[in-house]
């Protein structure tokens, strides 16, 4: 498999009145074609943050992008001219974000914001825009697209509107899709539409998809790899039969453990993680993970441990073994 | 099996909101939030009650505690119906039932200090004074796991979990016996919801409260409740205990939505068969005639939608309101 897209040492802050924000700290990994990567961590640790710098949406200022680079076919996304980067966004690389509510136009037709990307990236005229998104709507399983694109947003439910906005990140054929909690509003019956459309989706154009959630259940379903992230850190990184058989590192493990499973039928009390994530107004000198951590030893709290690999494609930020408690 | 001691009986109650338009504000309609629903609480129980947004769950349990006046239906507790109650009458019967909120951020008052938000349903109730407030304050801060002396902070100093650590505290202030929980974990962050999930069982052992639990997540729900009923569209498709349920789920809404729920183990999911139900749930306004599930029920046939099927106990506990519900087991692929 060849390497799609990669992201190295990428570093991004937040100028706040309270202080600058560390919210991602030097961030590196790579996609490979036709893969899932699934990007898994809680609120604020940086996995949103980290994909939305690299195509450079996000406000700056208060953000900044204070190092790292982005590379796609070659070019690095984060030296980009605003023009040559427009033809990337959207065109090359897809995005569909969390809110399906407030992510389309209120006031323009679901069609005319499907048109959009089409005529401005591919220069298509009115006629084969509208033609092409009714095939879109078609292809994400919406009945009557022709009906349909003449809607305004509010007119679509959550699940719909989702779809649609798949379909706009599908329209001009990219190469890489990036998924921002695309179902994490949607009830859960909807979200199994959605994640069952993107899987078949997959098959058919063959793209590779960056997968970001919360959930671990849904990347145990559609990632062929898993990020885990904490604090602005990349703290585990395995293909995903790997990470739940043998997490290795304390948070994912801990993660793992305080969820319920459907499928079992236990009484016994979950195992939580005490405290709460930090808020890095300093890049930490110590492991950021220190604080909550059972296995925590002496040398946690000297020096913060990098990504070290510890099996096969497996690598994690942790000086301590978790299954033998002893330093690595 | 001991006789169970029904502490709270819900009877056919319906909550349904009038829909305004007009400068006279004439009623053109009604959402029909909930629409006859028949239950018990037994004292000492977790009841699960499940459903995706917009199905009512909320509503019912607001409506038990008379946030709202249903629009018919009975709700007896302690031998009264509390539809018929006086105000000050029900003022007295909420220090029996207390309440937790979903939001952890709307649910406080910003301006109002730890000490104010805790001790408010003691003054109301007009319970202590003075120095037993303080320390009963202390004391409900330390039962639920905050230092006590962050009295004096606001809430806006708390993060998510330590907030719904207050409001707990709260709902905990006048002893109560019945405690309906409104989606307490789901604005919460993975790992902390095991820590506050922990802290309702901690405390339901030590004072043998009684939970309503009001959630989406079905594991979380598998793991807290003692039984589970299977809201949809405003009504109750199905009810058993936990793991019969889960094990042996009859109506086809509750099969599906099973099916959907994502499991955290790739090798669990990668054999797992999904139903993927067609289309969004129909709007409470015009409910669907017969089953409200019908619209988007594999099984569907004829007289389901000619005629609303019977909330049946097909066997001891288990309730099921489908017309075919002996023959759902080919919906149940694992």
């Amino acid at each position: 498999m060849a390497e799609l897209y990669s992201i190295k040492d990428l570093e991004t802050q937040f100028h706040t009145r309270e202080g600058t924000v560390h919210a991602v700290n030097g961030v590196s990994l790579s996609l490979q074609e036709g893969e899932t990567l699934g990007i898994v961590g809680e609120s604020g640790c940086g996995k949103s943050v980290s994909m939305l710098s690299t195509l450079r949406l996000i406000p700056q200022p208060p953000g900044e992008i204070v190092a790292g680079e982005a590379i796609f076919q070659g070019r690095d996304l984060l030296k980009l001219s605003r023009e040559e980067l427009r033809h990337v966004r959207g065109a090359q690389i897809g995005f569909v974000f969390q809110d399906p509510m407030t992510s389309f136009n209120p006031v323009h037709t679901i069609g005319k914001q499907l048109m959009e990307p089409l005529e401005i990236h591919l220069g298509m005229n009115k006629k084969q825009a509208w033609d092409r998104a009714i095939e879109m709507l078609k292809m994400v399983r919406i009945p009557n697209p022709e009906d349909r694109l003449k809607d305004y947003p509010h007119q679509f439910s959550g699940g719909m509107r989702q779809r649609a906005m798949i379909a706009m990140a599908l329209s001009c054929s990219p190469q890489v899709l990036i998924a921002d909690e695309p179902t994490t509003a949607l009830d859960v019956t909807i979200q199994a539409q959605i994640m069952d459309l993107v899987l078949s989706l997959r098959k058919e154009l063959g793209m590779s998809i960056i997968w970001i959630t919360h959930d671990l259940g849904v990347v145990a379903g559609i990632a062929d790899r898993v990020i885990v992230m904490y604090a602005g850190y990349i703290v585990e990184e395995a293909r995903v039969k790997d990470l739940y058989a043998k997490p290795e590192h304390p948070y994912t493990l801990g993660l793992l453990r305080s969820l319920p499973r459907l499928d079992m039928d236990e009484k016994k009390r979950l195992a939580s993680i005490e405290g709460v994530p930090p808020v890095l107004f300093k890049k930490p000198k110590f492991c950021p993970f220190a604080s909550r951590c059972s296995f925590r030893i002496e040398k946690c709290l000297d020096e913060n441990p990098s990504l070290m690999l510890v099996g096969e494609n497996h690598k994690a930020a942790c000086w301590v073994d978790t299954y033998t408690g002893k330093e690595r | 099996m001991p006789e169970k001691d029904v502490i709270l009986h819900v009877e056919d109650l319906k909550m349904h909101f009038p829909i305004k338009r007009g400068v006279i504000q004439r009623t053109v309609g009604y959402v029909h939030a909930v629409d006859g629903i028949t239950f018990d609480i037994y004292r000492g129980e977790t009841l699960g009650l499940v459903g995706e947004s917009g199905c009512g769950k909320t509503t019912a349990g607001r409506t038990i505690l008379q946030l709202y006046k249903p629009t018919a239906g009975q709700i007896v507790f302690e031998g009264k119906d509390l539809v018929k109650l006086k105000n000050e009458e029900m003022r007295q019967i909420r220090r029996k039932i207390q309440m937790i909120f979903q939001d952890p951020y709307a649910s406080l008052n910003p301006r109002m200090t730890v000490e104010e938000i805790i001790s408010e349903p003691l003054l109301v109730h007009n319970i202590e004074n003075g120095k037993e407030i303080h320390d009963h304050v202390r004391s409900l801060l330390e039962l639920v796991g905050l230092n006590p002396a962050y009295v004096d902070r606001y809430p806006h100093e708390f993060s998510g979990g330590q907030r719904q650590r207050i409001g707990v505290a709260r709902s905990l202030a006048l002893k109560p016996d019945l405690i309906v929980c409104d989606e307490p974990i789901s604005a919460l962050d993975v790992s902390i919801q095991a820590q506050v999930v922990n802290l309702l069982e901690d405390l339901q052992k030590e004072f043998g409260l009684t939970y309503l639990f009001i959630a989406h997540d079905l594991s979380m729900v598998r793991h807290i409740s003692t039984r589970v009923i299977v809201m949809y569209l405003g009504v109750f498709v199905e009810m058993a205990d936990r793991k019969t349920l889960y094990e042996n789920p009859m109506h086809p809404y509750s099969i599906a939505l099973l099916s959907a729920v994502p499991i955290p183990d790739p090798k669990v999911e990668e054999k797992r068969k999904r139903i993927i139900l067609e289309g969004d749930v129909p709007s409470p306004i015009n409910p669907p005639s017969g089953c409200r599930f019908r619209t988007r029920c594999p099984l569907a046939q004829a007289i389901c939608a000619e005629e609303r099927p019977e909330w049946k106990e097909v066997e001891p506990g288990h309730y099921v309101a489908c017309h075919f519900w002996y023959n759902t087991k080919s919906l149940q692929r694992r």
